[in-house]
C-alpha cells in the first residue's frame, strides 16, 4: 500500500498540498482541450471523405464509447484508488444512467416506431395501454437529465449509508456491490419491470431533435463525452487534492486510527461513494446514445469487474492511469474480439493475475518506475 | 377353519353371481351400437355396463380393441382376426369380414367404454388389476358405473382396496337423490382429505346465482363444510412440508458450495471468486466418471457414484492446490487483488472448460435408484435424488467437522485462523497449512458439484450461479464456524422458497438480499461470530 511515511522531525506538520495540476500539466491539458475540441469538428465535417485526416461516425462512435468507459473507470479509481472500496457494483451505475438516458430517447422516437404508437414499441408488444408511473416526465431532457444524476446517487445514497454505517468494507463490500448488482441484473431481465425485459432499449431516432446517426450529432456527442471525461478528472483531481480527499486516503489506509483520532468516516465515504456513482451514472447517460443500445446485460458482473481491470491496468490511485487503462484494454478488446474471439476471456483473465502480481500500480507506475530509475 | 372360510367365500361368490345377473343382454340390447346416434349407443352402453356380465365383458373389451363391427342389417359382432363372433354366445359365425363395417366410436364413447371395463374389472380375481381398475375410475369417475362400484365394495375384502373403493363410490353418490347417501358420501369424501377432491365439493356450499345453494339438505352442506375446512388444512400442510423440503434441498446445495468458501475465507481473508468453478469441475469430473463407466462397463452404471465422488474431491482438490501454489500465495495481504485474481482465474477455467467440453450443456444421468421419489401423500413426492443429496451433504459436513476438529490438520487450520502469527510462533508451518486447507475447501466444492450434476444441468457456467449464493451464507453465518455454516445455508434455502410462491424466483432473490444486507447492520460478522481479540483483524 502507499501509505505516505512521515519523518519523525516533521511529525507535527502536516505535509505540503498537493497542487490540483503542475503548471506543465495545466499547460498540457489545456491545449489538449482546445485541439479537440477545435479538430473534432473540423475533421469529421469539413474535411472530405477521401483524406486520411477524416473522422467518421465509426471512429467518433468507437473513441466516445471507450471515453465513456474512461470516466466510468474514473470513476471506480476515486472509490477504490483512492478510499479503499473495490466496488463491484459500478456497472449498475453506469447502466441505470444509461437507462435514464434511454428513457428519454425512447419517449422521444414519438410516433415513429414500428408501431406508430405514442407508448414504446416494447410497451405495445407486452400490450400495456398506459405509461408506467415512473415514465411520466421523460420526455423532457431536463427531467430525464436530473434522474440521470437522480437515480445512480441515490441508490449509492441509501446502499453506501447501510453498508459503511455498518462497517462493511473490503472484500465483503464488494462482493456485496456485485450481488446487488447482479440482484438489479435480473430485475432489469423481467418484462414487468417496465425497462423492455432483455432487449433493454434500442431503435432510438433522435435526441434534443437532432437525428442521432447524422455525423453532426456523432461528432458533438464526442465532444460532450470529451468534456465530461476532462470535467470529471478534474473534478476527481480536485477531490483528491482537498483536505477531504487526505481524509479520504487516511481511510484507506488504516479506518481503524482516524476513528481514533476522532473522525466518523461515513460521511467522507459516503460523499465519495455517492460522487462516484453519480460520475459513472452520466458515462452511462453519454454511452447510450452513442451505442444506440441498452440491456440488462450492461449490469452483469463481467463488466464491473472489466471497469476493475481497466483501473488495474491503468494504475490504481492516479486518476490519469484509468483513462488510459480504459483505452488499452479496449483496444486489446476490440482486436482480440476480431481476430481470435475464443482467447479474448483468456487473455481477460491473464491481466487479472498478470497485473496484481508483476504490475502492481499499472502502467503509469512502470513509467514512474522508468523515470525514476536512471 | 379353512372349509368354514371356503364355504363362507363361496356363498359371497354365489350372493354376487345372483346380485349381478339382473338380466342378460341381447342381441337387441346391443343393435344400436352399430347405428349412427351416438346418443342411442350411449344409452346401449348404459345397458351393457348395468349387465355387467361375461358377455358385457367381451363386447367392451372388444370395443376397447375397436374389433366391434356391424354387418349392413345392424347386427352387431365381435372380429377377431378373420373370424367374426356374436357376442351373447361367442360363437363364429357364417359372415365374412369383408361383408361388415367397424362401427363408429367418438372419445366420449371410448372414455365411457374404459370406465366401464374398469368397472367390471373391480371383481377381478388378481389384485393388481383391481387396484389398477380403482386408480383408472378415480381419474374417470362414471355414474353408470355405480352399480358396480356398489357391488364390489360390499366384495372387496382387502382394507386398502375397500377404503378406496368407498371413496369411489363416494364420488359417484354425491348426486344420489337420497341425502342420507349425499351425507355418507360427504363424509367419505372428506376422509380422504385429497384437496383435489376440492372442486366436488365446492359447488355443494357456495351460493348459486339465484341465492340457492348446490346441495339443499342443509346437514349435508354442513358436512361438506367440515370436510373442505380439513382438506384447506391439509393442503396447507402439504405445501409446507413440500416447502420445507425444497428449501432442506437447496439448502444442502448451497452448505456444500459454501463448506469450502468459509474454510478459505476464514483462513486467508479473500473470497475465492473462483470457488464456483471448484463446483463445476467436481461436476465435470462425475461426468467424465460416468461416460468412463457407461463406455468400459455399462454393467456396473449403477454405481458410477461411488467412483464419481472420490473423482470430483480428487479434481476439484488438485485444482484448488495448484491455484493456491502457484498464484494466490504470492498475493497474500492484498485481498482486494486476490479477489480480481480470482476472478481472473474463474474465467480463465470457464473459458477452458467451454473450449474443451463445449459450450453445450452436458448430460449426466441419475443412477436407477435414485430416480422415482417416496410419495409421502397423494401429490407431494419427494424424490430420492434430492433426498440422496441432502444425506450426501450430511455426511460431507460430518467428515468435514471430523477433519477439522479430530485431525492434526483440522487443528492447524483452526489454529491459523484464529491467530496466523501466534500459530506461526508455535512451529506449524502456516504456508503449508494454506494449501492443504484451499485443496480441501476445493475439494468439499468438488463434493457439490458432483450433488449438483445429479439433479441440475452440468454446464461450464454451472459455478457463476452458486457463487454469490454462498458469499451469503457465509456472511449469513459467520467465518470458521461449521455451525454458522449449516444455519446460514439451510436459513437462506429455506427464506427462498418460502419467499419464491409469492413473489418468484427473482424478487425472492432481491428481497434475500436486501435481507442480509440490513442483518448485517445488526450482525456485522455473521451469526458466529469469532469473539475477542481476533475479531478485528
Amino acid at each position: 500500500m502507499s501509505t505516505a511515511t512521515v519523518e519523525p522531525s516533521q511529525s507535527l506538520i502536516l505535509p505540503a498540498r498537493q497542487p490540483m495540476l503542475s503548471p506543465v500539466s495545466w499547460r498540457i491539458l489545456i491545449v489538449g482541450v482546445i485541439a479537440v475540441l477545435a479538430l473534432v469538428p473540423i475533421c469529421s465535417m469539413l474535411v472530405p471523405v477521401e483524406s486520411p485526416f477524416h473522422l467518421s461516425a465509426y471512429a467518433l462512435t468507437l473513441v466516445g464509447k471507450i471515453m465513456c468507459y474512461a470516466i466510468g473507470a474514473l470513476a471506480l479509481d476515486l472509490v477504490w484508488g483512492y478510499c479503499g472500496i473495490l466496488s463491484l457494483g459500478h456497472s449498475l451505475f453506469f447502466a441505470l444512467g444509461g437507462y435514464m438516458m434511454g428513457m428519454y430517447l425512447m419517449r422521444s422516437i414519438g410516433l415513429d416506431g414500428v408501431y406508430h404508437s405514442p407508448l414504446p414499441d416494447f410497451m405495445v408488444f407486452l400490450d400495456w395501454k398506459a405509461l408506467p408511473w415512473y415514465w411520466h416526465g421523460t420526455d423532457h431532457f431536463a427531467y430525464a437529465a436530473l434522474l440521470v444524476i437522480l437515480v445512480p446517487g441515490l441508490l449509492a445514497w441509501v446502499f453506501g449509508f447501510f453498508a459503511f454505517r455498518s462497517r462493511v468494507k473490503g472484500v465483503y463490500l464488494s462482493i456485496i456491490t456485485q450481488a446487488m448488482t447482479f440482484a438489479a441484473m435480473l430485475l432489469f431481465f423481467r418484462n414487468e419491470t417496465g425497462f423492455g425485459g432483455n432487449n433493454g432499449f434500442t431503435d432510438f431516432k433522435r435526441i434534443l431533435g437532432f437525428p442521432i446517426a447524422a455525423v453532426g450529432t456523432r461528432a458533438g456527442l464526442f465532444m460532450i463525452t470529451f468534456a465530461t471525461l476532462v470535467g470529471g478528472f478534474l473534478a476527481c483531481r480536485y477531490i483528491v487534492t482537498s483536505k477531504l480527499g487526505r481524509v479520504v486516503m487516511a481511510i484507506r489506509d488504516t479506518e481503524s486510527r482516524l476513528m481514533f483520532l476522532g473522525y466518523s468516516p461515513l460521511g467522507y465515504k459516503l460523499f465519495v461513494w455517492t460522487f462516484s456513482a453519480i460520475l459513472c451514472g452520466i458515462a452511462g447517460a453519454l454511452y447510450v446514445p452513442q451505442v444506440g443500445i441498452i440491456n440488462p446485460s450492461e449490469m452483469s458482473p463481467i463488466n464491473s469487474i472489466e471497469m476493475a481491470i481497466w483501473v488495474a491496468v491503468g494504475g490504481r490511485g492516479t486518476l490519469i492511469g484509468p483513462i488510459l487503462g480504459a483505452f488499452i484494454v479496449n483496444e486489446a478488446k476490440s482486436f482480440l474480439t476480431a481476430s481470435l474471439s475464443d482467447y479474448w476471456l483468456f487473455f481477460l483473465g491473464a491481466m487479472f493475475i498478470v497485473v496484481p502480481l508483476w504490475l502492481p500500480k499499472g502502467v503509469v507506475g512502470l513509467f514512474q518506475r522508468l523515470r525514476n530509475k536512471p | 377353519m379353512p372349509r368354514c372360510f371356503c364355504s363362507i367365500l363361496l356363498a359371497l361368490l354365489v350372493l354376487i353371481g345372483g346380485s349381478l345377473r339382473v338380466f342378460a343382454l341381447t342381441a337387441e340390447d346391443l343393435k344400436p351400437l352399430a347405428e349412427d346416434d351416438f346418443d342411442a349407443k350411449s344409452q346401449a352402453l348404459n345397458q351393457i355396463i348395468a349387465a355387467g356380465d361375461a358377455t358385457a365383458l367381451r363386447v367392451l373389451e372388444a370395443m376397447e380393441q375397436e374389433n366391434v363391427v356391424a354387418t349392413s342389417d345392424d347386427r352387431v359382432l365381435i372380429q377377431e382376426g378373420e373370424v367374426l363372433k356374436d357376442p351373447i354366445t361367442g360363437a363364429p359365425v357364417a359372415i365374412k369380414a369383408s361383408e361388415v363395417q367397424p362401427i363408429t366410436m367418438n372419445n366420449l364413447l371410448r372414455a365411457r367404454v374404459a370406465s366401464g371395463l374398469s368397472g367390471l374389472r373391480l371383481q377381478d380375481p388378481d389384485h393388481s388389476v383391481r387396484q389398477k381398475a380403482i386408480n383408472a375410475l378415480f381419474q374417470e369417475p362414471d355414474p353408470a358405473v355405480k352399480p358396480l362400484i356398489e357391488a364390489a365394495r360390499s366384495k372387496e375384502t382387502d382394507l386398502v382396496l375397500k377404503a378406496r373403493l368407498d371413496q369411489l363410490w363416494a364420488l359417484t353418490a354425491l348426486q344420489d337423490p337420497d341425502p342420507a347417501k349425499r351425507l355418507q358420501a360427504v363424509q367419505l369424501i372428506g376422509e380422504r382429505k385429497d384437496p383435489q377432491m376440492r372442486s366436488l365439493l365446492l359447488p355443494l356450499v357456495e351460493k348459486q346465482k339465484d341465492g340457492t345453494y348446490g346441495e339443499t339438505d342443509e346437514k349435508v352442506r354442513a358436512a361438506a363444510t367440515d370436510a373442505l375446512k380439513v382438506m384447506a388444512f391439509e393442503q396447507w400442510k402439504i405445501e409446507m412440508i413440500g416447502t420445507l423440503f425444497a428449501g432442506l434441498s437447496l439448502g444442502s446445495i448451497l452448505l456444500l458450495a459454501a463448506l469450502g468458501l468459509a474454510i478459505t475465507y476464514g483462513l486467508i481473508g479473500v473470497i475465492n471468486m473462483a470457488h464456483g468453478e471448484f463446483l463445476m469441475f467436481g461436476a465435470y469430473a462425475t461426468y467424465v466418471v460416468q461416460e468412463l463407466f457407461r463406455s468400459r462397463w455399462p454393467g456396473a452404471f449403477d454405481w458410477y457414484p461411488l467412483a464419481a465422488v472420490p473423482a470430483s474431491f480428487l479434481a476439484a482438490a488438485l485444482a484448488g492446490f495448484i491455484l493456491e501454489r502457484g498464484i494466490l500465495r504470492f498475493l497474500y495481504g492484498r485481498p482486494l487483488e486476490t479477489l480480481l485474481s480470482t476472478f481472473g482465474i474463474s474465467l480463465v477455467l470457464i473459458q477452458a472448460v467451454r473450449m474443451f467440453f463445449g459450450a453445450q450443456n452436458v448430460e449426466v444421468s441419475n443412477p436407477s435408484w435414485m430416480s422415482g421419489g417416496v410419495a409421502l401423500m397423494p401429490n407431494l413426492i419427494l424424490p430420492f435424488n434430492r433426498i440422496a443429496i441432502m444425506v450426501f451433504a450430511l455426511t460431507v459436513v460430518g467428515i468435514a467437522s471430523l477433519v477439522l476438529n479430530r485431525t492434526r490438520l483440522g487443528l492447524y487450520i483452526r489454529a491459523t485462523t484464529q491467530n496466523r502469527r501466534m500459530a506461526a510462533c508455535s512451529g506449524i508451518r502456516t504456508w503449508q497449512v494454506d494449501s492443504y486447507a484451499f485443496a480441501f475447501g476445493a475439494g468439499i466444492a468438488g463434493l457439490g458439484g458432483c450433488a449438483l450434476s445429479q439433479i441440475g444441468n452440468v454446464g461450464p457456467d454451472l459455478g457463476q450461479n452458486y457463487i454469490i449464493d454462498s458469499f451469503m451464507v457465509v456472511v449469513l453465518g459467520g467465518v470458521g464456524q461449521l455451525a454458522g455454516t449449516i444455519i446460514g445455508a439451510m436459513g437462506l434455502g429455506i427464506i427462498s422458497k418460502v419467499i419464491e410462491p409469492f413473489w418468484g424466483a427473482v424478487l425472492a432473490k432481491i428481497a434475500v438480499l436486501v435481507f442480509i444486507i440490513l442483518f448485517i447492520q445488526k450482525r456485522p460478522r455473521g451469526l458466529f461470530a469469532l469473539k475477542g481479540r481476533s475479531v478485528e483483524v
